[in-house]
């Protein structure tokens, strides 16, 4: 079932943790070229999913297919080549640099003594310069702020090469610019026809930045498709619990302005 | 942007064994009975006059100084690779109880062993079995799922080694093992009343546990940013977890087999090459190996001379340099964000 229009799919996928249903029956999927936005309240299941994606966790429902193979029948090593995630942040045990940790994003791809080749000292240096962050390469990740060990985490992802890219909150500690030089890296990922799916808080950059949304609500998705039809006041009340102002900006993009708690 | 060269790894440990071959040669040449390098180099080269300066350098120092080159290397890699799998700096066979467990599997063994009629051959097998039982242990108990926080993990080690010595003592006194220096060896690690018959053990242990670990050394890179990270990048951590415990294991057996409790020897290596080399595991790992085998060496040595005639027990010079340092390594390890 190689369905060339879903680079990443999830079928039916539903985990319990300790018990506790965290997704049920999730079902969606991510073409080539296409950027897709991940929202939904904390706990929404949103980063169960990412860890379901790259294998971390098993589901105990469905399946997830990248590039129409089911993940659970390729080698992690496998999976890695075909599928980066970029995570909210690290914690690094021990003074590793940050070109060196962009290096690890290699690793894949490496064989025999696992020395990185020229090639792949090229490819890194120039993940972290395609975010205006080369002069990082030789720092601590001991030392950076969060921003910029995010920033350090994009490149490693985009240094793995992948088909497919999970952005986990990738622009939660970044100030503007770094935010955009991010959302402008990624479409230029998907533009090779590649995938990206990104989770991310902030609706409106988000309706800027994707091609389709899916919102999260209880574990299960609850709307999805472009982000003007998804972005409702309806929508934004059921699965955020928000009174919120849609407006259009002139090119019609919605603008998410939250008034209050719904009661 | 540096990235680590196979050039830079040659590099460095040529320099490392370098140090090595001039702190064995040191080794050979010091000690109570005055012997010169003439003799020496007369004893290790064939053209020996027999007599007793190549008795003494032949079957006296080398052997020794070998064995505690072998010891210094297990103990030095099993530090880097607990500190890996634990994501721990302060992570040391001996600080985590390791050793402990190990010397009470080979006490178990001399105890059970004098009453059966078993040699001093059944002591590394069972020390490796100790070491292995304690390890799987603590990681049941202090490192699940992946971030270990470094109190669990330090009052492990502390109720483990409590726990170890109070067995130790038990067990010696059961079997009688108490008089002389015997049990003495095994609580504080002494290379004086070494033996030579299970040199063959150890290096099979030291040489299996790095042919292991040596492999991996890259995705122990990647476990420095968390379990959850190695895998997405493609590092099987359930299998590497379970051959690096089992490489551990057989390191630290062997050492604690013939040398008792030498402690902090994984702990210094590390971190003195951490900061000399960098954290990159392809080159701490083997640099390690080399870096404790002259530093034990080194400091048996010493063991062996700053009094006169009497002996230190080496594992006295160890635990001297390396609790101050250890402290040092707590607080830094305190003041320094390392989780986000």
């Amino acid at each position: 079932m190689s369905d060339p229009t879903r680079a990443l799919a999830f079928e039916g996928v539903g985990v319990a943790l300790a018990g506790t249903p965290v997704l049920r029956d999730v079902s969606f999927a991510v073409a080539p070229g296409e950027i897709v936005g991940l929202a939904g309240c904390n706990g929404a299941g949103k980063t169960t999913l990412f860890r379901v994606a790259s294998r971390v966790l098993r589901p105990d429902h469905g399946e997830v297919r990248v590039a129409g193979r089911p993940i659970a029948q390729m080698s992690p090593r496998d999976l890695a080549r075909r599928l980066a995630v970029v995570p909210q942040d690290v914690a690094v045990a021990f003074p590793f640099r940050a070109g060196e940790v962009v290096l690890m994003g290699r690793s894949p791809h490496l064989g025999g003594l696992g020395f990185e080749s020229r090639e792949d000292v090229a490819l890194a240096k120039r993940a972290l310069e395609d975010l205006g962050v080369l002069h990082l390469a030789d720092r601590s990740m001991l030392e950076l702020s969060g921003g910029e060990r995010q920033l350090v985490l994009v490149a490693r992802a985009l240094a793995q090469d992948p088909q497919v890219l999970l952005l986990d909150e990738p622009t939660a500690h970044l100030d503007l610019r770094h935010r955009t030089a991010v959302l402008e890296r990624v479409r230029r990922f998907v533009a090779t026809g590649r995938s990206a799916l990104v989770v991310s808080h902030d609706l409106t950059l988000s309706a800027r930045s994707v091609d389709r949304m899916v919102l999260l609500e209880g574990g299960t998705v609850y709307a999805a498709g472009p982000p003007a039809e998804v972005l409702t006041v309806e929508n934004l009340r059921a699965v955020f619990g928000i009174d919120a102002e849609v407006i259009r900006a002139p090119d019609g993009a919605p603008l998410v302005v939250p008034r209050a708690v719904y009661r | 942007m540096r990235a680590l060269s196979p050039r830079r790894v040659t590099g460095s440990l040529a320099v490392l064994a370098l140090l090595l071959v001039a702190v064995l040669w040191m080794g050979i040449v010091a000690g109570p009975s005055p012997i010169t390098v003439g003799q020496v180099s007369a004893a290790l080269f064939g053209e020996a006059e027999s007599g007793a300066a190549a008795d003494i350098v032949l079957r006296v120092r080398l052997p020794r100084i070998l064995l505690a080159a072998l010891v210094g290397a297990s103990l030095a890699v099993a530090g880097v690779l607990f500190q890996a799998l634990l994501r721990n700096p302060l992570a040391d066979p001996f600080v985590l109880g390791v050793s402990g467990g190990a010397a009470v599997g080979g006490i178990a063994a001399l105890s059970l062993g004098a009453t059966l009629g078993w040699g001093y051959a059944a002591v590394p097998p069972a020390a490796f079995a100790g070491a292995l039982l304690t390890t799987v242990v603590l990681y049941a108990v202090a490192g699940r799922g992946g971030s270990v926080s470094g109190t669990n993990l330090l009052l492990t080690g502390v109720v483990f080694n409590a726990f170890a010595s109070a067995a130790i003592v038990f067990l010696a006194s059961l079997a009688g093992l108490t008089e002389g220096a015997s049990i003495f060896l095994w609580l504080i690690g002494s290379l004086s009343a070494i033996r030579v018959d299970v040199a063959g053990w150890v290096a099979l242990f030291l040489f299996a546990g790095l042919a292991t670990a040596l492999p991996l050394a890259r995705n122990l890179n990647l476990l420095a940013l968390g379990e959850e990270s190695a895998r997405q990048l493609g590092v099987d951590v359930g299998r590497q977890q379970r051959l690096l415990l089992l490489a551990t294991s057989l390191m630290v057996g062997a050492a604690v087999a013939v040398a008792g409790l030498v402690g902090f020897v994984g702990l210094i290596i590390p971190h003195l090459l951490r900061l000399a080399l960098g954290p990159d595991h392809r080159l701490l790992l083997p640099a390690s190996a080399l870096g404790g085998a002259a530093f034990l060496v080194a400091c048996d040595t010493a063991a062996r001379t700053l009094l006169g005639g009497r002996e230190l027990p080496v594992g006295a010079i160890t635990a001297l340099a390396g609790g101050p340092l250890f402290l040092y390594l707590l607080r830094r390890h305190q003041h320094r964000a390392f989780a986000p």
